[in-house]
């Protein structure tokens, strides 16, 4: 008998099967991990207090406060009175139901993409949700990851587990080395151009090839995080080197016999050879230029040294009459070159790109530099961990000197839930990862692009290279 | 949950395609810890033109939305399902779902049925021309029915038998205890714990 070849994403499947489904019935998958934050749980705590259900694994399940919470005067109470309500309805769950929770003020606090990695609580293998989109982040590290509703949030809670219908895979292959100053982001926004907001709808995408084996975890997780941008259910990336390495010192990694027990079980966290995926992307990182949105989803993106397409370029009319809308609510015209578009705020910031590297890699092109007149930077580290590191290196002075916000931890500018906001007819560039309207603040306009382009863009003013900053 | 079965309402236009939730309801309406009243949120900001769909009055009372392909992308918020819902919708109809946005209408019984791009825009001309007549959507044999116009959707067999038997996920979870059990013994014990806590 020949075993069947499989993806990482079906064995993934697979390893987590409580009960196959029959006659249509999703399969149930066992959930290893559950990520908890304020927005979409209290309807979920309030389904299990109505039906006397109790946490069922409460010690697989870990809470933070993220998306209400202020990224300045984070000593006073929160002013907006239904954010304070929803932040304290969440500590109120928590302690009732006994989870453990970094609240605001405390060092483990943060955008819970960015925590779960930093405890070392993702890992390889794992199955991990959270009702956020954005789980998809943690599919870096070789697990399945997934965004859920508040209905499967309760489900999770109350069950451990999942009912899911299966998947289709598609392989995006990277292969390549990526040029100065185009960055994980840039391979994101490309994928997501090439495939369309829609175009992962129903499969789980694995990132291959030299390019992707030559990111950092965190370039890594800045790839899968956007993996939703692409309508995909999770995008993943098979565990490595650089991911055991990663790891191994973070507090929650395994230990003794079983870290050799878990570096045995990784090392077979890859696609079989032979494996056949339901489609294959190719991009060539060799030629890959920074990439930037230039309307309001994230599929609308160009080349920095391109000029915005004509919606009469585009042969489907609905994406045609998506793009005369765009260009309407981006106040821009098909043709303009994207590097003669001015910007007034730039937003370094999100579980996509507020890691310590991607706060290096923008202070090292900002350093001993002025910003542009005219123009407000706000920089939001991902977790308070990451800006406690950051000020152990200095990168906070840089911030300041330069002229920027230097902020405390949250999802803060990425989406209109906090006091981070853009004012109407306002335009930033953003490392955060939706350029919907209003995304960032009503009548705000966003342009989606990498912590390095967000650099060169607050030094001159328009959006940029960094290789603009040598001519 | 009620069982959802054939109901017949008016409908709604929306010649939109690309719908995220982001415009379904607006984060701002996201810090509500109610899991009702989020009608005043459905599309919050377009609503504000007073062209915008939801604001003409022959469409008033609607049940049933024909959006355009690619409807309930980004964010995976519930808070959308509940915002159509509580405005009175019973039915959304395009020719492409977002993946969650598919499962929470699931799992709140509003129906979220796949049709063509064709047939939409069929839906959308007959809609326009007569705005009082009365979509029947009947979940058991997939069929949308007004006037002479008869349109097939496509829903996933398992979500249309839950919603017409009007099941409760989690009940019908809890019944295979023993295997959630039976998995969870043999869990191997270098994935993590939360609990007790580390690093802090």
């Amino acid at each position: 008998m020949t075993i069947k070849p499989l993806t990482l994403a079906e064995k993934l499947w697979r390893d987590h099967l409580v009960l196959k489904g029959e006659n249509g019935a999703p399969d149930l998958l066992y959930i290893d991990l559950h990520l908890i934050h304020e927005v979409t749980s209290p309807q979920a705590f309030d389904g299990l207090r109505s039906a006397g259900r109790d946490v069922r694994r409460r010690d697989l399940t870990i809470a933070t406060e993220d998306h209400n919470t202020p990224t300045q005067d984070i000593h006073l109470p929160i002013v907006d009175p239904t954010s304070r309500a929803q932040v304290q309805a969440l500590r109120d769950n928590t302690a009732e139901f006994d989870i453990r929770i970094h609240s605001l003020g405390d060092k483990n606090q943060g955008i819970v993409h960015v925590v779960g990695p930093q405890l070392g609580l993702t890992m390889p293998g794992l199955t991990v949700v959270c009702g956020d989109s954005h789980t998809s982040t943690h599919g870096a590290f070789g697990a399945l990851a997934m965004g859920i509703g508040t209905s499967e949030v309760e489900h999770v809670l109350a069950t451990q587990t999942l009912p899911l219908q299966s998947f289709k895979t598609m392989a995006i292959n990277v292969e390549g080395t990526l040029r100065k100053g185009v960055s994980a982001k840039d391979i994101i926004l490309a994928v997501i151009s090439k495939i369309s907001t829609g175009g992962g709808q129903g499969y789980v995408l694995e990132y291959r090839g030299s390019a992707i084996r030559a990111l950092s975890m965190e370039g890594r997780m800045t790839i899968c995080n956007m993996s939703i941008e692409a309508g995909a259910r999770a995008g993943i990336i098979a565990p490595d080197q650089i991911t055991f390495d990663y790891l191994k010192d973070k507090p929650h990694a395994p230990q003794g016999a079983d870290w050799d027990q878990a570096l045995k079980d990784w090392s077979e966290l890859t696609t079989d050879q032979d494996a056949v995926f339901d489609a294959e992307v190719f991009i060539d990182a060799d030629t890959l230029d920074p990439f930037i949105t230039w309307g309001t989803n994230p599929g609308q993106g160009v080349s920095l040294m391109d000029s915005i397409p004509d919606p009469d370029s585009f042969d489907d009319p609905s994406q045609k009459a998506a793009a005369i809308r765009a260009l309407a609510y981006m106040d821009l015209k098909a043709g303009t070159k994207m590097k003669d578009i001015a910007v007034d705020t730039v937003f370094l910031g999100s579980c996509t790109n507020a890691r310590i590297e991607d706060l290096r890699a923008a202070a090292d092109i900002i350093r001993g530099q002025k910003m542009a007149p005219g123009i407000r930077m706000m920089v939001v580290p991902g977790s308070q961990k990451v800006r406690i590191q950051a000020e152990e290196e200095g990168l906070d002075k840089v911030f300041v000197d330069f002229g920027a916000d230097w902020r405390f931890a949250g999802c803060s500018m990425c989406l209109g839930m906090n006091p981070d906001q853009l004012a109407p007819g306002e335009r930033a560039a953003s490392t955060s990862n939706r350029n919907f309207e209003g995304r960032q603040g009503k009548g705000g306009r966003t342009h989606l692009v990498s912590p390095m382009v967000a650099a060169a863009t607050a030094i001159r003013g328009t959006l940029s290279a960094p290789a603009d900053l040598e001519q | 949950m009620d069982k959802v079965t054939q109901f017949a309402g008016t409908g709604m236009p929306l010649r939109i395609s690309n719908v995220d939730t982001d415009q379904i309801i607006p984060a701002v309406f996201l810090k509500r810890i109610t899991k009702t009243g989020f009608e005043d949120g459905l599309f919050a900001n377009w609503r504000q033109n007073p062209d915008f769909v939801l604001n003409n009055p022959s469409y008033q009372g609607a049940e049933v939305l024909i959006a355009g392909s690619d409807f309930g992308t980004g964010s995976s918020r519930e808070h959308a399902v509940w915002a159509l819902r509580d405005y009175g919708f019973k039915a959304v109809f395009s020719s492409k779902f977002a993946d969650i946005f598919l499962g929470n209408s699931g799992k709140q019984g509003l129906i979220a049925g796949v049709i063509t791009d064709a047939d939409t825009e069929t839906l959308w001309e007959h809609i326009e021309a007569n705005p009082a007549s009365k979509i029947t959507v009947d979940l058991p044999s997939q069929e949308i029915r007004v006037d002479q116009v008869l349109i097939r959707f496509e829903i996933d067999e398992y979500t249309k038998w839950r919603l017409t038997e009007g099941l409760d996920d989690i009940g019908i979870t809890l019944q295979s205890e023993a295997a959630i059990a039976a998995y969870e013994a043999k869990r191997e014990s270098w994935k993590p714990k939360t609990l007790p806590a580390k690093g802090v």
